[in-house]
């Protein structure tokens, strides 16, 4: 089926599908490590600060933010634009590869899932709370009335968004959840606490593992994967139109959707490299995650940063060329020089340049510098986002609304909340889910793991 | 008296009936108890259980499903045939706060006033009014600062008690030789003049004093030189083609700048078929919004003031043929500034705003050499809303030092925060054996005085004036007093042992002195506000023999090395009467745009100069000052806002800025407001002031679109070019909207608008805009639904200047309208751009979207908040806001909404009487307000409509008209009279 020459094995290690099993199930059987409760009590400490941080908010106003008559959107949907990409990353990797039968996708998915429905949950909470009054957040949704009947404006952005983003939690959650069922089963019927086995076997919906089931659970997966690979182009396409659709100058630019989808997956796959390098460093998964995982990802990121420095310069080109004295000014004289020059350029030098670190192959396989990298391209994406919003409402059209912004600690706390969150919601993947695919990792055994490639090639002599 | 009946005998023989109440739940138990007993008492069965649970779950529901308690509305069992409730009454009135006159129809609302407004029928005033008098009904409700009742040694006492001691102290005074003083303000009342007359013949020896903190002593005395008469005259500025000023800041707070805006305004008319511009140069220290619309405008230090008015004498005297005055500045603008004022003699004016007396005496010598006095100079119709002689203050300080005075009655004065040498008076007032203060508020002069007899608020009182001599008007109480107060003439009356009270004097004295006619002619007089009789001019006779004297004097003054510094007064805090006003406190200062605080401005270069960089302080004689750089301000000068520093006038002035009276001094006879050789040192720390507009320079935008009048005359779209560009490639794929009906528009000339701000307080006032405080406005919170932009354009030493007023476009293409995901605003049928508030849920998508940021978020709850403890968090505050407009929620957006409310009103009325609206029946608040005229509003499909006619005027723009938002806003060029090399 495959020429393992060319592809190099993807299970490395002389594996059997008893030894996949435990090896990943370990985690979940074994007693709570010392530093999962550090590291999760750290996790809700943050996540204290930012519902500390939700209340004021909530009780008091928006006035506890930075925001102003000029800059209405501050951190809020910085944040929130930078959660969405970063939950991008999990839904474009499991569907894209799945669709393109990329079978080395089957040790990463589910933890590129993972992050992706606990990214979108974060982020999702953002838009909720900045609204001015949360408690008729309802008014967004298009549901019959009695006022009239008074609709939602179809025309509005925001509105697109909050489809959108639904929609996408929704099919993510339920195609992350649906790929768990073998897995949840497997436990179910390994573990020996009546507990776990009580839970698990719930989640796992009376899974037996029969060929009708597999054939159905395989039709589910790519009906699933079909609608998802529209939403994971459409979600950050939509998410631009909030800043595409609008007259303001830096915002509004038809690259947007391509630029924004792109640069979401950026994020996302910077993001799972991290996720993945620490699963790798802690689980000792290197027999499942190998080497050539991480290299493939790198050289991914190689590319998009070279489509993240093209759509830069578009950018900039285009506000030249538009002849609009407003785009230039807030190009040349509010980003690339101004106030906000640091924001701007550590943004390409992040984005665009550092990822090209990754053409070197000690890089790529020196493990703490794309540790560092796939943070850094994180930094980067957070501070294109800071670009986008910041820079083109502190100075706008009329020079005599120009202001400057800058967060409070209410804001600042809602966003450690929000990587608190993150944070506790990935322990507790690490713990009580399968980090890695069981059942997809089976099925790719046979065909690419060490033993038997020696084996099958042994016998075609 | 009434038949009373009884119930029973028990009622007849006064024995209390048996409390109903006390029956329903015995032993006084309340309810909770009672079913405790219930259940305890009960065995706790299957039955018993679902018993008193249902009742619980029941009583839950309904108690948290029960809406706040209504306060319940009591309707009229018999209706006042005047109160319709829901509609509006209007009552002419009079405001003058002691400096600044105004006739105006005060807006009332269910009983009580809810806005102030022009009286278009003052042939003074024609409709005009002031920011502050603007603002004047919000202090009202000030129930704070509005003192309660009569008190003595601040111990409340009642009226009859401090009318008897006083009354007894006055005698003996009287009796014992000694002399009181009744220390006013200017007094403009005839009826009160007459009976303060009476007053000073009740006690012999009794004198009244006229104070003013910021006086025209000065001018005063050099009429009294040169005309032999001490008075101020009226000036015509519509009649002026050529106007020179020094230090005069007669748009902004000179004399009686409402007037003066609408006189100015009309000979920068382009509009309407006029043609008319004249031309302004003006000397100042500091920029001036009169400074801003000058045509020509010198930077120059106070002390040179003297010397170029003599030089502009000589000059002009050399094109008269008579000699000149010794001395005289040989400045650069001055021949070119003779000849065009001596060309246009007899229609030009000269100014000078100072108060000393050899300047005044010059400036009239140059007016009579134009032949202005009697042409723009009327001194037949004198203005008598000046009237204070420094040095009978003065006198009266050093008496009460002396202990020559027994007794002192003040009257709207607060000498303690705005005398020069506070310790002096007060010490002077420690030696008083009576000390009675008529003031209606708490001030600093109150803690030292022993009575304290407030008066009524001005809305509440009866009064009448004569702001110009043969006008008069009259004031009436718009409301019943608030407090146990009561009118300083009625408290005169009763120390007098007058009988009847002042209403009864006031008619009587109007019916034989004014009107000389019955009750109809009072009723009419009443309703319009004002009256005006034949004013036998008188003529009087130039006396020069005062000119040369005055020049020798100015000529001998030494020039002192350091800095120079002058006081001034700005626009919303005037003299300092008004600093406890939040409306006015939050208002921005049209050049600086600072609120909430006072500051020394200072040039550039000085600034480079010294090393003061943003955010320094500076130490002035006792005052430790912000430092504010300004462009425009003269270089080695200081200019200081008078009115901040109280200490004990209320919570919103307590404690803000500096009290720069005390910078002022005395010489020559007269106050003095410049200081000479002053040392500047920078004090340690760092000052943030709070200002509304943080970039200053319109970045070479078609913003602000300007011509000359060269140009313009040539080409009337001259510096517009670019609105025929867009107009011709104005193009679209939808198809465009059609209003039918009403299609409302605003219009705004740029060349009239002065930037005096009326308008922004205006808005305030009608639309229930709350205040926000110096912190929210640092960032950038600041909730004015409109504000008044203000660009500098050229070198910072002495840019050119322009305003803005910039409210909601309501854009028929508005950004705004298509991102709102709930439809929360939205465009009407009349083209208004409209927020349904309780619609909105605050995403806040559209302030973003709006190129124009004008719309305002509610970033708290500012009403009923402790946090924002201005007056929206009291009852009695809260009664200022309009009926007609809701006062919105946190969280939600707000913006101009053309004072939809008004033209509801109007629509409905048209529809009642069942005719068309008449074009300019509609005001918005800000229209109505503009003394200058320059805000037009109307309805562009009336073909004939007044904004349809701006609309065609080859000035006529719209702001950002190349983003094709389509605004319903349009700009009308600013055309300045200036040769063309320098445009």
């Amino acid at each position: 089926m495959y020429k393992t020459e060319v592809r190099g094995p993807l299970i490395l290690g002389d594996k059997n599908y008893r030894q996949i099993s435990s090896d990943i199930i370990a985690p979940i059987d074994q007693p709570i490590p010392t530093w999962w409760k550090a590291v999760f009590g750290v996790s809700m400490l943050a996540t204290l600060i930012g519902v500390i941080a939700i209340y004021k908010t909530v009780s008091e106003g928006i006035g506890t933010w930075g925001v102003n008559n000029s800059v209405g959107w501050g951190w809020e949907i910085i944040n929130f634009v930078w959660w969405i990409g970063i939950g991008h990353a999990g839904t474009a990797f499991s569907i894209f590869l799945l669709i393109l039968r990329q079978k080395w996708r089957t040790s990463i998915n589910r933890a590129a899932e993972a992050m992706t429905v606990v990214a979108v949950g974060c982020a999702a909470l953002f838009p909720a709370l900045h609204m001015g009054r949360v408690w008729l957040a309802f008014f967004i949704f298009p549901y019959p009335n009695t006022r009239g009947s008074l609709w939602v404006n179809f025309n509005s952005p925001l509105f697109w968004d909050f489809i959108a983003i639904s929609a996408y939690l929704l099919i993510s959650a339920s195609f992350w959840y649906f790929g768990m069922v073998p897995d949840f089963a497997t436990i179910r019927d390994k573990t020996t606490s009546k507990i776990k086995k009580a839970v698990y076997g719930f989640f796992a919906f009376g899974w037996t593992g029969s060929s009708r089931e597999w054939l159905r659970y395989e039709a589910l997966s790519y009906v699933l994967g079909g609608i998802a690979a529209v939403l994971v182009v459409s979600v950050h396409s939509i998410v631009s139109t909030d800043f595409a659709v609008s007259v303001i100058p830096g915002w509004h630019t038809t690259v947007f959707p391509p630029y924004f989808v792109v640069g979401a997956i950026f994020s996302g796959f910077a993001m799972v490299m991290t996720l993945m390098i620490i699963i790798r460093k802690i689980y000792k998964f290197q027999d499942y995650v190998t080497d050539s995982h991480l290299n493939a990802i790198a050289k991914i990121l190689i590319f998009i940063s070279l489509i993240m420095g093209t759509a830069y310069s578009t950018e900039i080109f285009m506000a030249w060329y538009s002849g609009s004295q407003y785009e230039m000014f807030t190009f040349f004289k509010n980003r690339i020089t101004g106030d906000y020059t640091f924001q701007f350029w550590a943004m390409v030098v992040c984005n665009a340049f550092i990822p090209q670190l990754f053409w070197f192959k000690k890089v790529r396989q020196n493990l703490t510098i794309a540790f560092i990298i796939s943070l850094l391209i994180n930094v980067g994406m957070w501070y294109e986002r800071f670009n986008i919003l910041i820079t083109s409402l502190s100075k706008d059209y009329l020079p005599s609304s120009w202001v400057t912004y800058s967060p409070t600690w209410v804001e600042i706390g809602i966003y450690i909340g929000t990587l608190g969150m993150f944070v506790a919601g990935v322990l507790l993947f690490f713990k009580y889910i399968p980090m890695i695919a069981i059942s997809e990792v089976k099925s790719i055994l046979k065909v690419t793991s060490l033993n038997k490639n020696e084996k099958t090639n042994a016998s075609h002599e | 008296m009434e038949k009373k009946y009884w119930k029973s005998l028990d009622e007849l023989n006064n024995q209390t009936e048996p409390d109903l109440k006390t029956d329903q739940f015995p032993d006084g138990k309340n309810l909770l108890d009672i079913i405790d007993e219930e259940i305890s008492q009960k065995p706790s069965s299957r039955r018993n259980f679902l018993k008193f649970c249902g009742f619980s779950f029941a009583t839950a529901a309904i108690a948290s499903s029960c809406e706040n308690p209504v306060k319940k509305a009591i309707p009229y069992l018999n209706k006042p045939e005047e109160i319709t409730p829901g509609m509006a009454s209007h009552y002419a009135s009079t405001w003058f706060d002691g400096s600044e006159y105004s006739s105006i129809v005060v807006k009332v609302r269910d009983g009580r006033p809810v806005k102030i407004e022009g009286n278009n029928l003052s042939p003074i005033t024609r409709g005009g009014s002031s920011a502050r008098v603007q603002a004047s009904v919000l202090s009202l409700y000030d129930e704070h600062s509005r003192l309660k009742g009569p008190s003595k040694n601040r111990q409340e006492i009642a009226w009859q008690f401090l009318d008897n001691e006083i009354k007894a102290k006055l005698k003996e005074i009287s009796s014992a030789g000694e002399t009181s003083v009744l220390l006013t303000s200017p007094i403009i009342s005839p009826s009160t003049k007459k009976l303060i007359d009476e007053f000073i013949a009740a006690y012999p020896g009794l004198k009244h004093v006229v104070y003013e903190p910021v006086s025209f002593s000065g001018m005063l005395m050099a009429n009294k030189a040169t005309y032999g008469e001490a008075m101020v005259p009226s000036y015509h500025f519509d009649k002026a083609e050529v106007i020179a000023s020094f230090d005069c800041d007669f748009l902004g707070t000179w004399l009686a700048p409402a007037e003066f805006a609408q006189d100015y305004a009309v000979m920068r008319s382009l509009t309407d078929g006029e043609n008319r511009l004249s031309h302004h140069v003006q000397f100042e220290t500091r920029l001036s919004i009169t400074g801003s619309k000058a045509d020509k405008r010198y930077p120059v230090k106070p002390s040179e003031i003297g010397s170029l008015i003599t030089g502009l004498y000589n000059q002009i005297a050399q094109l008269a043929g008579i000699s000149g005055l010794p001395g005289g500045s040989d400045h650069e603008s001055l021949p070119v500034l003779a000849g065009q004022l001596w060309k246009s003699r007899g229609k030009s004016i000269v100014v000078c705003g100072s108060n000393e007396v050899n300047e005044q005496i010059i400036i009239n010598g140059i007016n009579e050499l134009l032949q202005n006095s009697g042409n723009t100079i009327d001194y037949s119709a004198p203005v008598l809303t000046k009237q204070a002689i420094d040095s009978e203050m003065e006198g009266l300080v050093s008496q009460m030092n002396d202990n020559k005075v027994g007794g002192l009655i003040l009257w709207n004065v607060n000498p303690v925060y705005d005398y020069y040498e506070t310790e002096k008076f007060i010490s002077g007032l420690k030696k008083l054996k009576l000390s009675v203060s008529l003031n209606s508020t708490t001030d600093e002069t109150l803690e030292h005085i022993t009575y304290s007899a407030p008066a009524h608020h001005y809305l509440e009182s009866w009064g009448d004036a004569e702001p110009v001599k043969g006008n008069f008007s009259l004031m009436q109480p718009a409301i019943r007093p608030l407090f146990s107060t009561r009118l300083p003439q009625e408290s005169l009356m009763k120390w007098m042992g007058k009988e009847g009270n002042y209403y009864e004097y006031l008619k009587n004295y109007w019916q034989t002195e004014i009107l000389k006619s019955g009750d109809a002619e009072w009723t009419k007089a009443l309703q319009d506000g004002v009256f005006q009789t034949e004013n036998a001019g008188k003529t009087i006779i130039f006396n020069a023999s005062a000119l040369s004297a005055s020049a020798t004097v100015i000529n001998t003054a030494t020039e002192k090395s350091g800095f120079e510094v002058s006081v001034y007064q700005n626009l919303s805090m005037g003299n300092g009467q008004h600093t406890n006003n939040p409306w006015l406190m939050e208002l921005p200062d049209p050049i600086s745009k600072v609120c909430w605080d006072n500051f020394a401005s200072i040039s550039p270069a000085s600034a480079r100069e010294a090393g003061f960089v943003k955010g320094n302080i500076v130490k002035v004689g006792e005052l430790e000052l912000p430092l504010l750089i300004q462009p425009g301000q003269a270089d080695g000068t200081i200019s200081l806002a008078l009115g901040y520093g109280h200490t004990a006038f209320g919570k919103v002035a307590n404690g803000v800025g500096k009290n720069a009276y005390k910078l002022t001094g005395f010489s020559n006879g007269n106050r003095t407001y410049t200081l000479t050789g002053i040392k500047l040192t920078k004090v340690a720390g760092e000052y943030k002031l709070a200002s509304t507009q943080m970039h200053h320079s319109m970045e070479g935008r078609p913003i602000v679109r300007e011509t000359n009048l060269e140009s313009y005359l040539q080409r009337p779209d001259s510096g517009n070019e670019l609105h025929a560009e867009f107009e011709e490639k104005h193009v679209t794929l939808y198809k465009e909207v059609e209003f039918k009906g009403h299609h409302w528009a605003l219009a705004v000339d740029l060349n009239k608008c002065s930037g005096c701000s009326t308008c922004v307080i205006a808005c305030q006032a009608e639309n229930n805009i709350p205040v926000v405080g110096k912190e929210e406005v640092m960032k950038a919170r600041s909730m004015h639904w409109m504000r008044i932009d203000r660009y500098y354009n050229g070198d910072e030493k002495n840019p050119e200047v322009v305003f803005q007023p910039l409210m909601c476009q309501h854009c028929d293409n508005a950004p705004c309208e298509n991102v709102c995901p709930v439809s929360a605003t939205n465009h009407s049928s009349e083209g208004l751009n409209q927020m349904a508030y309780n619609r909105c849920v605050g995403t806040k998508y559209c302030i973003n979207n709006c190129p124009y940021k004008v719309r305002r978020f509610n970033w708290f709850r500012y009403a009923t908040n402790e946090k924002f403890d201005y007056h929206l968090n009291s009852d009695l505050g809260r009664l200022v806001l309009n009926p007609d407009v809701t006062v919105r929620e946190r969280g939600v957006v707000e913006k101009c909404s053309f004072c939809v409310q008004r033209l509801q009103e109007k629509k409905l009325l048209a529809k009642n009487e069942n005719r068309p609206l008449r074009d300019g029946e509609i005001q918005t608040a800000c229209a109505q307000a503009c003394p200058s005229n320059a805000i037009v509003f109307g309805d562009t499909n009336d073909p004939e409509s007044r904004i349809s006619k701006l609309f065609k005027d080859p000035r006529n723009y719209h702001l950002l008209e190349e983003l094709h938002t389509l605004p319903s806003v349009g700009y009308l060029t600013l055309v300045r009279n200036k040769p063309s090399e320098e445009a």
